[in-house]
């Protein structure tokens, strides 16, 4: 099948690559981009461990082509930390205990992290709907609402000092 | 937290940031599918549309010739399997039935068993070249409930089957029945006879899967040396190792099984499917091959647990519980082998009954076969009797926990098997719940109510090793060969630091491959934690003693004069002379070479788990949604090495089992084939559907470890079954027998409908 180029900004960085046109952007970040962070649960949008943001947009990776990525802004759960800065999000995930297996964690984090970045006080409820596309097995979900709801104080702490 | 006799750690007990943590959540840790070799290419399998056909032909030419394929496989590529039992893990296989699952020989006997399998460089050639293959079925009826199977005149799965009965004997006429346990004790005729009350029902439970959001995957490269790597999610590497090299009639030291980061598994990553059809699609094209199921794959060709029907009839007298008697029968699937035994030996294990008769079928349909499921077997038949206990406890006006307290087993009660239980702590655990916040609050308002049960879980020993490497600057390697599904790095390091007494951040500790550590047994029955922290205990008290030797020249004493303590050795008649755990690393080189520490376990002494939990229901009878309010989960969990694990293990599986009671079920239509193969339509649980799960975690130390260690993740799916089905009792005046309690029934039942 011919593949066309496509042309993005993936986490900060100008990339071209080529792609199938029935390829999914998910398939090309995992397969063609080495970007294997992006998960693949079900490939039919309903889990979120393909979760990205695109074009300041979280979608399910899964359920969007490659090429449609064609002079987009993409972020990957490898484009959340700043070098070995780790975001807020991660070190709550990481200081709640709130990942077991992890399969589903970049997925939740970068779901709550498009939350987080346009309601920094979501409460309890406004995080459980917001995070309700994306599937987690192993925790129960208790750890991950607690780890965002710390990660929140975190985040309010940094801009106050 | 409620503690018990507990000695004071350092170590154990704090909260750590797990060693794997940043790797996860930055995306960089390599799980199953995230591996690319050079010249990889990606396979796909073939899977039967039908739930029960003979093959009468497979024409794979076409496919063969189409463009970009390199590779096509059968069942008729694997050597022949000897027809013999294997024990893997928690559960038995017979290999010739693995191999034929894994692709099928002569018959389909499910829909999604796997038919034959394609390798191309690109997935979608490889997925476009499966529709090339032609097989011819021969339709047979199907047989997808465990009921119907057991009829005399259901179609037969195998008609050379004939049902195991007690004491070896076999069935004069084949059967879908494979084998048939009993248990029984006392007089339960008398018991009936003169009980004060008698509660008799019938339960049903459906298939339910464990879910896991990573599919299946494996990568194998079949190098020219005659050697294979695997690179796969697994529960136990040292397991596919093992079966592969019974299936492909290769030396165990010539394979080599690389464990990768693994999403989940719950019971459901123990046995094989991808691997044997990696390594020959790689054999036969010669470069590495990945194959990956889909999720529709994982649902129709996996393992889940089987679906179950159980009559139970009970019996009490002055508020003590006199007699039982059951019949359980268990969806094997396709294979024989559901945990119907294990179910059987837990239903009873919280109490101390003196009369019952237990028999336990397991039965073969047209279903996948079944796999471990978390506490496998235990849920359905605790739903069954935790139910009835529930509706005694009533009748005879006792409070349910008060009920249950009153009949608890304790150290010396008999299992259904005979053996007295060493120390265990079901009484303690119910004493927490009727003492806990949640319990003694009210709970009001129309169609609310309240629910408890209690679970139980052997947890299991088995082998583990591992190696412990003294490194010159103080630091320490601890190579280990099981899975970590949860964080069981960290509860090893823990426990290796406390043994040690050095820093918890002083300790890497490396999950490797086969070739690279001795044998390890799964990482299930909830045994890593336990069995392998115990090796990592003797490994640490292997390295003491050559601290020990080494001090003795570095301090110029004699070793008996010497004492391992507090992370260093001290001269016991003159204190001031001593050395640190690191002062004595630094000089191993001059001192007798590396320092290494070796533990090897056949682990016994597993300490039995229970649980008990309290949930709160609202029931819309208009909607038939039933909310979780509150649910507090309390476990008895010996000595919670890291407690934020041993919570999100409790927490996780109180939610499985929620997601069992009232949504999630293999749903059927009546070809056999599952209408809710996707994860939209099979409905777990999502963030919206639960509220936090409150965890008190009761610490009574298991006498058969170090540490007091109990194996904590299995138990706590198997209350809620029965502890939501009681609130929605309570809630709503009437019992629901039949699971999952989803919308529609509750509706249908109230109303009463359907
Ligand atoms: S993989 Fe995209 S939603 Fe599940
Ligand atoms: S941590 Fe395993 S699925 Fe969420």
């Amino acid at each position: 099948m011919r593949r066309s180029q496509v042309q993005a900004r993936i986490n900060g960085a100008d990339i071209d690559f080529l792609c199938e046109p029935r390829q999914s952007l998910l398939e090309v970040l995992r397969d063609e981009l080495g970007l294997t962070g992006t998960k693949e649960g079900c490939a039919n949008g309903n889990c979120g461990a393909c979760s990205v943001m695109l074009n300041g947009r979280i979608v399910n990776s899964c359920c969007v082509l490659g090429v449609e990525a064609e002079g987009a802004e993409v972020t990957t759960i490898e484009g959340v930390a700043h070098g070995d800065q780790l975001h807020p999000l991660q070190q709550a995930f990481l200081e709640e205990a709130a990942l077991q297996c992890g399969i589903c964690t970049p997925g939740f984090i970068i779901g709550a992290k498009a939350l987080l970045d346009r309601e920094p006080n979501a409460d309890e409820q406004r995080i459980r709907h917001w995070l309700a596309g994306n599937l987690c097995r192993c925790t129960g979900y208790d750890k991950i609402i607690r780890a965002v709801l710390r990660a929140e104080e975190h985040m309010q702490e940094a801009t106050k000092a | 937290m409620t503690t018990i006799e507990k000695p004071t750690y350092t170590i154990i007990g704090t909260r750590p940031i797990r060693p794997d943590g940043v790797e996860k959540v930055t995306g960089k840790a390599q799980y199953g599918a995230d591996i690319r070799l050079p010249g990889m290419i990606f396979g796909r399998v073939l899977r039967s549309p039908h739930a029960h056909a003979r093959i009468r032909s497979i024409d794979t030419s076409a496919a063969e010739s189409f463009p970009g394929v390199l590779a096509v496989l059968t069942h008729a590529d694997f050597p022949v399997a000897a027809d013999r039992v294997e024990e893997l893990g928690e559960t038995a296989v017979n290999l010739k039935e693995l191999s034929e699952n894994i692709l099928a020989a002569g018959k389909a006997l499910y829909r999604g068993h796997a038919i034959a399998a394609v390798a191309a460089a690109n997935p979608h050639v490889a997925e476009e070249a499966l529709k090339l293959i032609k097989v011819d079925y021969e339709l047979l009826p199907p047989v997808t409930d465990v009921r119907d199977a057991m009829r005399e005149d259901a179609p037969l799965l195998n008609e050379n089957r004939y049902t195991k009965e007690l004491g070896g004997a076999k069935s004069d006429k084949p059967s879908n029945i494979a084998s048939h346990v009993q248990f029984q004790s006392g007089d339960i005729a008398a018991a009936f006879a003169d009980a004060d009350h008698v509660v008799e029902r019938e339960f049903t439970t459906k298939m339910v899967h464990q879910g896991y959001i990573e599919p299946q995957n494996s990568t194998a490269s079949w190098n020219s040396d005659g050697t294979l790597v695997i690179w796969t999610s697994t529960q136990g590497a040292f397991s596919v190792r093992a079966q592969l090299s019974e299936i492909l009639k290769m030396p165990v030291a010539r394979i080599k099984v690389v464990p990768m980061e693994i999403g989940g598994g719950f019971g459901g990553k123990l046995p094989i499917y991808l691997d044997p059809v990696a390594a020959l699609l790689s054999k036969k094209s010669g470069h590495p091959v990945k194959v990956v199921m889909n999720r529709t794959e994982v649902f129709e060709g996996t393992g889940p647990t089987s679906g179950t029907y159980i009559k139970l009839k009970a019996a009490e007298k002055g508020g003590k519980l006199t007699a039982i008697e059951a019949t359980l029968a268990y969806e094997a699937g396709a294979y024989p082998g559901s945990s119907v035994g294990a179910g059987a030996m837990c239903m009873l294990s919280p109490y101390n009954i003196e009369n019952f008769k237990i028999d336990g079928y397991d039965v073969v349909v047209n279903k996948p076969k079944t796999a471990a499921y978390r506490a496998p077997g235990a849920p359905a038949s605790a739903f069954a009797t935790e139910s009835v206990l529930d509706e005694l406890a009533k009748a005879a006006k006792i409070d349910p926990l008060q009920f249950r307290l009153q009949n608890s087993a304790h150290e010396g009660t008999r299992m259904v098997t005979g053996v007295p239980f060493p120390r265990i702590g079901h009484e303690e655990v119910v004493e927490a719940a009727l003492n806990s916040a949640h319990y003694r609050s009210p709970i009001e308002g129309p169609y609310r109510g309240r629910g408890v049960a209690s679970g139980f879980w052997f947890n299991a020993g088995m082998q583990s090793s591992v190696v412990v490497s003294v490194n010159t600057d103080g630091t320490v390697n601890l190579t280990e060969g099981s899975t970590d599904i949860g964080g069981t790095r960290a509860s090893l390091a823990m426990q290796l630091g406390e043994t040690l007494g050095i820093p918890y951040d002083t300790i890497k500790p490396t999950v490797v491959d086969t070739d690279s550590i001795g044998h390890n047994d799964v990482t299930g029955g909830s045994r890593t934690t336990f069995a392998s922290g115990m090796a990592v205990y003797e490994a640490g008290m292997d390295v003491q003693r050559e601290m020990l030797k080494r001090a003795s020249k570095l301090l110029n004493a004699p070793e008996t004069d010497l004492v391992y303590e507090h992370g260093g050795v001290h001269v016991v008649s003159d204190p001031a002379k001593k050395m640190s755990f690191k002062e004595i690393a630094a000089q191993s080189a001059r001192t007798g070479g590396p320092i290494n520490g070796k533990g090897s376990v056949l682990a016994r002494g597993a300490g039995a788990a229970y649980g008990t939990h309290i949930v709160d229901v609202e029931v819309d009878p208009d909607t038939g949604k039933v909310t979780i309010l509150r649910y507090t989960a309390v476990q008895d969990v010996g000595t919670a090495i890291h407690p934020a694990y041993v919570e999100g293990q409790i927490q996780g599986g109180a939610v499985q089992g929620i997601g069992w009671a009232l949504n999630e079920e293999y749903y059927y239509d009546d070809t056999g084939r599952m209408a809710n193969s996707s994860f939209l339509d099979y409905r777990m649980p999502t963030t919206l559907d639960v509220p936090l799960i409150d965890t008190i975690l009761v610490e009574v130390p298991n006498p058969g470890h170090p540490y007091g260690v109990r194996g904590v993740g299995e138990v706590p799916i198997v209350p809620p079954l029965a502890a939501v089905a009681n609130a929605i009792a309570d809630a709503t005046g009437h019992r629901f027998t039949d699971l999952p309690i989803s919308p529609r029934r509750v509706v249908e039942e109230l109303h009463g409908l359907g």
